[in-house]
């Protein structure tokens, strides 16, 4: 394979690799602090959609990040009093947040821009535009014959969307977080040992409803990516199930911030490999374009097997802290 | 009470009548949606124009799911539309199983052939209108290589395929023609992210003019060609407006002329193949105040020569659906 083949992938990469990480990231920061939330999907899809409308109807991007993030925190907070307050069933208020985000997007989408559920395109002010760092070349100038090390600067490097480096940060902030501060100390408690914590004198319904906030914000910036940096504007459906996928590498990475920047960068990877090569030619045999597009639901099947080892949840995760009995 | 229901009953009745007297058209759109900017957009834009000029009303349903597809023509064929239009190589199946049952309802079915005798097929020469547009490709390309993004893997996507890159072959015999398909199910029609990774990773392989045949994906093809400043070109509809100055021209597929047609026929719809090609005005290239400045009278000239000499036979593009085999190119 070409260098410029091998840059050009690993580009691509980086931007299906980010709202994986956004995402994967914000149910970290749930599940530690023991709420299970596979609503990731849902909260992406209704930031999605809110900032692409906020961000049409303004023509502003940043009106329209915060918007997703508004509307994601929205359905945080629905999850977080279903869960944590009323003390309900994570996985089925999980499941419902995702239902009510993919319904009531088409819904408003088709009675605001008359569209079927989409958006109308946005325009360049209304999108992220990319960033060409310092001594990077433009990324939209071919790869063909350049160097390595300039070439991996300027394309896989530089000339990404904002949020994408913003993502990339997230990583270290949030193993800081966790393993640094006070915070992050009681936030991995709360999700091992509640009530060692409600005897510190520390509220677990506070903790609690501040990781669930925190998730709220990170797949608002998933969806005001999904919507407005890799495309422009809003589909019903665009997530794609970017959601589970995220749950997926976080089981993978083990509820842990550096393995799980590795495995959204592994299924960013599958996924670019699978847009590149339609079907792969190995010298012996060919492997069909199918088994290519397969492959990042192979390897989630094969990881939630059990097949990296033994995944431990957080232990109070998805079960209600009670007070007194 | 009982005369408030007797009339009550009485209008529900009258009003059951005039629906089934009444027989509306119908249309079905496919999966990538009734707002594709392209292949359904232009369905509903015939829709739209028939029942502008009549004043009549059709039935539409867009649809959601695979399985949907018997259900909603056995729903619109109870309901009494007639003529039902369908959009999409997708129906086949489906229709050449429900049309039987249905002897008095006429069926029109774009993109494939169904042979029932209450069935019309409308199917494009999309490898003469590919040809022009892949001609023109050739010409405007600067560094002799160009991209080709289907939509779903399927013998009539490899005919605009293979249709294009003989057009950039008779342009220019050592272009190089990147050809990628965006998936091999039908949510293919509909992944814009995935066809700007497919646009992005073309260019990155040194194309300059990228052909988008993919329905709704399409859209984020032509975006994401249009944000690295090269060309692309539009299908089905005309897609010029989409990025003016930056879409070199749209590979126009009359399925809006189809659809207005069959609603015009009604209950007389004429079964049997209708072939819609570049003589009849089924296909053709876009030019209109969006792209002009960019198609130059050398181009302009060249196209219509290669168009003439289509509709007289002189020129013979090969169609790929007639052996599955291209000679200009590798799917």
């Amino acid at each position: 394979m070409e260098l410029a083949s091998f840059l050009q992938i690993l580009d691509s990469t980086v931007r299906l690799a980010t709202p994986l990480l956004f995402a994967c990231i914000a149910g970290l920061y749930s599940e530690r602090s023991g709420v299970f939330d596979i609503g990731l999907e849902g909260k992406m899809l209704v930031a999605a959609f809110a900032a692409a409308s906020a961000s049409y109807a303004t023509g502003n991007v940043w009106i329209g990040t915060a918007a997703g993030i508004g509307a994601a925190l929205l359905f945080a907070a629905i999850h977080g009093l279903a869960s944590i307050t009323f003390r309900g069933n994570q996985l089925i208020s999980g499941v419902a947040i995702n239902f009510l985000a993919s319904g009531l997007t088409v819904v408003l989408g088709s009675t605001w821009f008359k569209l079927g559920g989409q958006t109308p395109a946005l325009t360049d002010g209304a999108r992220f535009a990319d960033i060409t760092l310092p001594f990077a070349r433009p990324a939209t100038e071919s790869l063909s014959g350049v160097g390595f090390v300039s070439g991996f600067y300027s394309h896989v490097i530089s000339g990404h969307s904002i949020l994408v480096y913003v993502a990339l940060l997230l990583v270290p902030a949030t193993w800081w977080l966790l393993y640094r501060t006070r915070f992050g100390l009681r936030l991995r408690a709360v999700g091992e040992n509640p009530a060692a914590v409600d005897t510190a004198g520390v509220s677990v319904v506070a903790l609690r409803y501040s990781a669930v906030a925190i998730t709220g914000l990170l797949c608002g910036l998933a969806g005001a990516y999904m919507s407005m940096g890799l495309s422009a504007g809003f589909l019903r459906e665009m997530t794609a199930g970017r959601g589970y996928i995220a749950l997926a590498a976080l089981i993978f990475a083990k509820w842990r911030p550096w393995y799980a920047l590795a495995a959204c960068m592994l299924f960013g990877l599958l996924d670019a490999v699978a847009i590149r090569f339609q079907n792969i030619d190995i010298g012996l045999l060919v492997i069909p374009v199918q088994f290519t597009q397969a492959l990042p639901y192979i390897l989630t099947v094969i990881i939630l097997a059990g097949f990296v080892g033994k995944a431990i949840p957080p232990r109070a995760g998805g079960e209600p802290y009670v007070k007194e009995r | 009470m009982t005369l408030m229901k007797r009339l009550l009953g009485a209008t529900a009745v009258l009003a059951l009548g005039t629906v089934a007297a009444v027989a509306d058209p119908a249309i079905i759109y496919d999966l990538g949606g009734k707002n594709d900017k392209s292949f359904n957009e232009a369905a509903f834009n015939g829709a739209e124009r028939w029942a502008k000029e009549t004043g009549g009303t059709y039935k539409e349903l867009e649809m959601q799911n695979e399985a949907q597809r018997e259900q909603a023509l056995r729903q619109l064929a109870e309901a009494g539309a007639n003529p039902i239009v369908m959009t999409g190589f997708a129906f086949g199946d489906t229709l050449n199983a429900v049309a039987p049952d249905y002897p008095d309802t006429k069926f029109a079915i774009i993109d494939m052939v169904v042979d029932q005798p209450n069935v019309k097929s409308v199917v494009f020469t999309e490898d003469q209108g590919s040809y022009l547009v892949g001609l023109m490709a050739g010409m405007a390309s600067k560094t002799g290589t160009v991209g080709f993004v289907g939509g779903m893997d399927i013998p009539l996507i490899r005919r605009f395929g293979c249709g294009y890159a003989q057009g950039v072959l008779a342009a220019n015999p050592n272009a190089k023609v990147v050809l990628n398909m965006t998936g091999t199910d039908p949510s293919a029609w509909n992944n814009p992210v995935k066809g700007a990774e497919i646009a992005k990773s073309q260019q990155a392989q040194g194309a300059d003019v990228i052909y988008a045949a993919a329905g709704g994906t399409g859209v984020g093809v032509l975006q994401a060609a249009a944000d690295m400043g090269i060309l692309s070109i539009g299908v089905d509809s005309n897609q010029n407006y989409l990025h003016p100055g930056q879409v070199l021209t749209s590979m126009m597929k009359r399925v809006d002329n189809a659809v207005y047609e069959a609603f015009k026929e009604g209950t007389d719809l004429k079964a049997g193949i209708n072939v819609m090609d570049l003589a009849a005005g089924g296909v053709d290239y876009a030019l209109d105040e969006n792209n002009a400045p960019l198609v130059t009278p050398e181009m302009k000239a060249a196209v219509e020569e290669a168009k003439a000499k289509i509709i007289s036979g002189e020129i013979k593009v090969h169609d790929y659906m007639s052996d599955n085999t291209c000679p200009a190119a590798t799917f």
